[in-house]
């Protein structure tokens, strides 16, 4: 058997199983459409500012997106050093409290320029 | 499927480390300056801090060569001082690489100095906030609240210690890394500029895109590599992974010398990787056909980052592009090799032509700057041309006949390319502090941005004797004309192409150069040889009044405009016919009024006709420096004249780097 098969098996459940998902929604589900529904959906963000109102954008969004990035970068490599401890002993301790304190810093950074006061 | 049953945890040679970790510690270091210390010293804080870490990074840089040349003439028996590769070359500390850190670290110095100058409007070149929506109210408010972006230092040590990696390592990935470390401080850097702020903001997205873009070519080039490696290297040894160019080279030449062939079709995937990494480094380089982005961004992004870009990024790009092709070529076929020389020959010409033929008819400064560091990136890819000459026993061989024993690459193309780099960077990073202190006035006397409008500059010469020579200098060694650091550089470059038996490439380059000389000496006649706009229009003025009205409108024709000798030389040409025919015979006036600029200034005009002809050119005012762009233009300029005059001082430098680490 070809070791690629197993890939192109995978490929095709997953075409059948976004085709035919978009497919059958669009056939046998109900049509009620209201303006919320027929905006354009950009992660909880308006993709293009009001003309109304100064062309205004939260700018708490990317804040969000940009914190969230620390931590998922940190939860990353958290893991596999998780997994991986024992072996990995004092070296793999180090390091990652150096990468640790490292990540911290951006965080550090946006907390005493006011990146967290909403209000 | 091999499994990783222990973990032993690497030696890490932290003295080698030490100049990287400097800049780069330094960096994190400025982020927390950010964070706590108060905004009024943040400033002084952050010059202080980049500028000592860069000077100890540069000092760090000079133990290390001290050390490093003891090691590589040390006696067999002997304890060698350094081990150059650390953890199996993710830093491969060859003289070559080492000389790259040192030069990259003098180069970011100046740029710094040029970055902190506040100059004598007490504005340096960055926006109060550079997140402010352009032409929005909030840019006004942050501006009023004395709001500054100090933010910029940190980001250019960042830069700085990215460039400093990308030029010594040999693992891809790192060097990719190292790639993005770079990049990414200089597109924020690039849409930070203070005045400009949308044509600023589309330099960065114009350069993030097309990097992003490069960046890619040169993701998908290492994977391909590390695809061969997988099928060469690791079939006998599952435990090296990585992408380590010179180990999966080596044992490509291992198999060729030995009369065995590689598997089939790996040479051909090998050959595709390479092509792909080069093209990555070869728009980092900005050589055509990859160099669109230059002129847009060099010129949108606040000059003195432009100065520091292209003198620092183009040394690392051009030494990491060097060893790339000289290891990736040490596991070819020698026709294959001679193919990828042929290719960066083809690069070169086409580089060296665009570079000067389009620099020629640019009319405004910083973009014939940029037409100049494309000019420059083809003569330096001149000298790379040869990456491919190995010396075996102090005679060139090439690589068609491998030669057992110790190979070497090319001194000749080490020796160019590092002295090239050095002489090319200090007049760049000089010229652009030049351009930070020439600025426009507005009609009531406020000084506004940079005139980077050459038509500003007539004149200039009588204004500001000093800054006028200093750039004239730098222009000049960019041209390459004797007794400035750019002639022996070209002579270095150019030979280095002769070595390698491309002669009529250096005969082309040569030609090149005579043809960029015509643009640089353009410039200085314009600001020595011209009378000022000021000056024009006052003799014209005179002459008129003199003549009373013989001329219908002439009058109102000529106080409006200070250029009234702009439409002179092809006045059908201009688009306001009507308005520019008065300016005629006033010219006229000019070359009777001023017999000794008239003719000078006949040519000038003509060439420079179609910059805002509707416009009237107001002369530039040349603004103080509060010292420290100044120092860096004064040190620019001294190196300049030193190189040129004693180049054997760093020549001799550049000969120790041509020892290769095995």
């Amino acid at each position: 058997m070809n070791p690629y098969l197993p890939i192109l098996i995978l490929m095709g459940i997953g075409a059948v199983l976004a085709l035919g998902g978009v497919g059958a929604s669009a056939i046998i589900g109900p049509k009620r459409y209201n303006r919320a529904k027929l905006d354009a959906y950009e992660c909880g963000i308006e993709p293009t500012p009001h003309a109304l109102g100064g062309g205004r954008l939260p700018i708490k969004y990317y804040l969000v997106a940009m914190t969230f990035i620390v931590f998922d970068i940190e939860v990353v490599f958290l893991y596999p050093w998780a997994v991986d401890f024992t072996t990995l002993a004092t070296f793999g301790l180090v390091a990652m409290f150096a990468f640790l304190a490292l990540i911290t810093v951006p965080f550090v950074y946006e907390w005493r320029r006011g990146g967290f006061d909403w209000v | 499927m091999p499994e990783i049953t222990a973990f032993e945890a690497p030696e890490i040679e932290w003295v080698a480390l030490a100049p990287l970790l400097i800049v780069l510690g330094t960096g994190i270091v400025g982020v927390l300056v950010e964070a706590f210390v108060p905004a009024r010293a943040r400033r002084l804080t952050q010059i202080v801090l980049t500028l000592a870490a860069l000077a100890g990074a540069l000092v760090a840089v000079g133990v290390l060569w001290g050390m490093l040349q003891d090691t590589l003439t040390a006696q067999p028996g002997q304890e060698a001082a350094l081990n150059p590769r650390v953890l199996g070359g993710t830093l491969f500390l060859t003289p070559f690489a080492l000389g790259a850190q040192g030069i990259i670290t003098i180069l970011a110095i100046l740029g710094v100095l040029v970055v902190a100058d506040r100059t004598s409007t007490g504005e340096d070149a960055f926006a109060p906030t550079a997140a402010a929506v352009p032409g929005t109210h909030y840019e006004d408010l942050a501006r009023e609240a004395g709001l500054r972006q100090t933010e910029i230092y940190p980001l250019l040590l960042f830069a700085a210690g990215g460039m400093m990696l990308f030029a010594s390592t040999d693992d891809l990935i790192v060097m990719f890394i190292a790639l993005e470390v770079l990049s990414l401080p200089l597109y924020v850097l690039c849409a930070t500029a203070r005045r400009r702020r949308l044509l600023s903001q589309e330099a960065a997205a114009k350069y993030f895109l097309l990097g992003a873009f490069a960046s890619a070519l040169f993701i998908f080039g290492v994977a391909l590599i590390y695809g061969f490696g997988g099928m060469v290297v690791r079939g006998g040894n599952p435990d090296a992974i990585g992408v380590r160019l010179l180990e999966v080279s080596s044992a490509s030449r291992n198999i060729l010398s030995q009369g065995g062939s590689l598997p089939d079709g790996t040479a051909a995937l090998y050959l595709a990787g390479v092509v792909l990494v080069v093209v990555g480094l070869l728009f980092k380089v900005g050589a055509v056909p990859f160099h669109a982005w230059t002129p847009d961004v060099y010129t949108g992004a606040p000059t003195p980052i432009t100065g520091f870009m292209a003198a620092a990024t183009k040394a690392a790009a051009v030494v990491a592009l060097v060893q790339v092709l000289w290891r990736a070529g040490f596991g070819m076929a020698p026709d294959v090799v001679e193919q990828l020389q042929l290719a960066v020959v083809v690069i070169a010409v086409l580089t060296m032509a665009v570079g000067t033929v389009v620099g020629a008819v640019q009319t405004d400064v910083k973009r014939l700057l940029a037409y100049s560091s494309i000019a420059h990136a083809g003569f330096l890819v001149t000298g790379v041309v040869g990456f491919a000459t190995v010396v075996d026993g102090g005679a060139a061989v090439s690589f068609v006949t491998p030669p057992e024993g110790q190979t070497i690459v090319a001194p000749d193309v080490i020796r160019g390319v590092l002295f090239y780099l050095l002489a090319y960077g200090v007049a760049t990073v000089g010229a652009f502090g030049v351009v930070t202190l020439v600025r426009e006035r507005s009609a009531d006397g406020v000084i506004l941005g940079e005139a980077t409008d050459l038509a500003a500059w007539r004149g200039l010469g009588r204004r500001a004797p000093w800054l006028t020579a200093a750039f004239a200098l730098f222009l000049l060694s960019m041209a390459g004309i004797p007794l400035t650091a750019g002639f022996v550089a070209k002579f270095g470059v150019f030979s280095a192409a002769v070595a390698a038996g491309y002669w009529w490439l250096a005969v082309l380059g040569v030609l090149a150069s005579v043809v960029a000389v015509a643009f640089y000496v353009r410039v200085i006649v314009i600001m020595v040889m011209t009378p000022s706009n000021e000056e024009t229009a006052a003799a014209a003025q005179g002459v008129v009044a003199v003549r009373d009205a013989g001329v219908p409108g002439s009058g109102a024709g000529l106080s409006g405009s200070g250029a009234s000798g702009r439409g002179s030389a092809d006045a059908s040409a201009a688009p306001a016919g009507g308005a520019v025919e008065p300016a005629a015979p006033a010219s006229g006036a000019v070359r009777t009024a001023a017999p000794e600029g008239g003719l000078a200034t006949a040519t000038v005009f003509g060439e420079e006709h179609e910059a805002k002809a509707e416009a009237a050119a107001t002369d530039a005012v040349v603004v103080g420096s509060r010292g420290p762009a100044a120092v860096a233009v004064a040190l620019c300029a001294a190196a300049t004249l030193v190189l040129g005059l004693f180049p054997s001082l760093v020549l001799d430098l550049a000969e120790q780097a041509t020892r290769y680490v095995p």
